[in-house]
């Protein structure tokens, strides 16, 4: 690692200020599973690193009516194992699960796996399916856009030097509703080769999707949204045909590459079988365990 | 840039620490280079093999991912501190009957791993016990001994 002067602030505020001063010549860091690797490996070299974990704004899960707010150096474990990221918001805790080993999960942080822009990321196609927003800070102002605006990139997103990432706010879901979360890998603690992530909601009384969005990881350059996908379901009661045209729409919009985990062939293939498996058991969670019949193969 | 050192204060296996340190040092460089406990071992480097683990504040984690600036004020369980009065823990007396270690690299890392499974679940079953050590690389064993240690372990807490 080339030598670096460290900062640790206690405050927003003070963190703001830091990176008003330092901008592109900082570093933020938050668990560092990410970081420290680029900074072993002289990919980035700052004079100044800001860790964030001090700031206690920044930390932790909270509900209220209107939704869930994750602080962006809420630990992995912390959300995966926290009784408000479970029912009705279960798809971000089971993401947060599925990121690394136990030693990555206590120390990776939200905010950092998406600051980070992974393509792969796990806890990004969960929110985006969620319909969640970055809560953004800086010196001069705060904003806030849907986090799927938020990817530009692998490894780019759209926070300017002097902006950190403060929070993720979920919208609290309407109605009956469910999600799944689904991954493959190439072993059992890999880095997602493809992932999935499907929220729903059903129209008032009836079997009929008043909303639906898809998310797809590790297919793109950014985590994706299947919106062709989401057209043939929105609006329907679906059966076996709708859902898997929807999941062949999925596949067809996805870009994989070929890399040494996988080929892209294969990964468009399992974009198909994944979309088709979330929808199905986002509906089953939505629908109950009385209407179920009508998926069980 | 000049390097500007940062004063450190740790506790570690109980015992305080102050340390004149540069940021641009990982925890286990600190531990191994600056102090000398060169129990705790460094595999990859880059957090897949869990050799370096440490428990930082309570939690398992890998300690070349980590700098040392960021544990100031924390408090660091090592591999030196598992045993005490030069006694074994019952971790590591399974781990010898068992055959638990052959090489023995990953074994300060596997026994943190296992520490931290029993801190928190003493009486895990053996899927637990595997999941446990999944951070956790070895080559010689095939996990299958090391599994037996720790629910050997478990049974005699």
């Amino acid at each position: 690692m080339r030598s670096f002067d460290y900062f640790a602030p206690q405050s927003l505020g003070d963190a703001t200020s830091l990176l008003r001063r330092y901008g592109s010549k900082s570093r933020l860091l938050a668990g560092g599973t990410d970081l420290l690797l680029r900074l072993e490996r002289r990919l980035t070299e700052p004079s100044v690193v800001i860790d964030l974990k001090k700031i206690r704004a920044l930390s932790g899960i909270k509900a209220s009516g209107k939704g869930l707010r994750i602080g962006a150096v809420t630990l992995m474990e912390e959300i995966a194992s926290s009784p408000l990221a479970q029912g009705r918001y279960g798809i971000i805790a089971k993401g947060a699960a599925a990121v690394g080993s136990i030693q990555t999960q206590n120390r990776a942080t939200l905010g950092g796996n998406l600051c980070n822009a992974s393509p792969a990321a796990d806890t990004a196609p969960p929110l985006i399916a969620l319909s969640a927003r970055a809560r953004i800070a800086s010196s001069r102002r705060d904003r806030e856009v849907p986090l799927e605006e938020f990817f530009l990139g692998p490894g780019k997103t759209c926070l300017q030097p002097n902006e950190l990432l403060k929070e993720i706010f979920i919208p609290a879901p309407a109605g009956r509703s469910g999600g799944s979360f689904q991954r493959c890998t190439r072993t059992a603690m890999d880095i997602a080769l493809v992932n999935c992530a499907v929220f729903l909601s059903l129209a008032p009384k009836r079997e009929t999707i008043a909303d639906i969005r898809i998310a797809l990881g590790a297919v793109a350059p950014t985590p994706l949204r299947a919106r062709p996908a989401e057209d043939v379901l929105r609006g329907k009661n679906p059966d076996k045909g709708a859902v898997e045209e929807a999941a062949d729409r999925a596949a067809a919009g996805a870009s994989p590459i070929d890399d040494i985990r996988s080929s892209a062939s294969y990964r468009r293939d399992m974009v198909r079988i994944l979309t088709r498996r979330a929808i199905e058991e986002a509906l089953k969670e939505a629908l109950g365990s009385r209407q179920q019949k009508k998926w069980q193969r | 840039m000049a390097e500007m050192k940062k004063r450190l204060r740790v506790t570690i296996n109980g015992e305080r620490y102050e340390k004149e340190v540069s940021p641009a040092t990982s925890l286990l460089d600190f531990l191994r280079t600056d102090l000398n406990l060169t129990g705790t071992k460094e595999g990859c480097g880059e957090g897949e093999c869990g050799a370096c683990s440490v428990i930082l504040d309570g939690r398992l984690v890998d300690s070349c991912l980590i700098l040392a600036v960021e544990a100031d004020g924390q408090e660091i369980q090592t591999i030196e501190g598992v045993g005490r009065h030069g006694r074994l823990h019952p971790l590591q007396k399974a781990f010898a009957e068992k055959g638990a270690a052959q090489c023995g690299y990953c074994t300060p890392g596997m026994i943190m791993a296992a520490k931290y499974l029993l801190d928190h679940n003493p009486s895990p079953t053996p899927e637990q016990a595997l999941e446990a050590i999944a951070g956790n690389l070895c080559r010689c064993t095939g996990y299958g001994s090391i599994v037996d240690a720790i629910l050997s372990a478990a049974k005699e807490r």
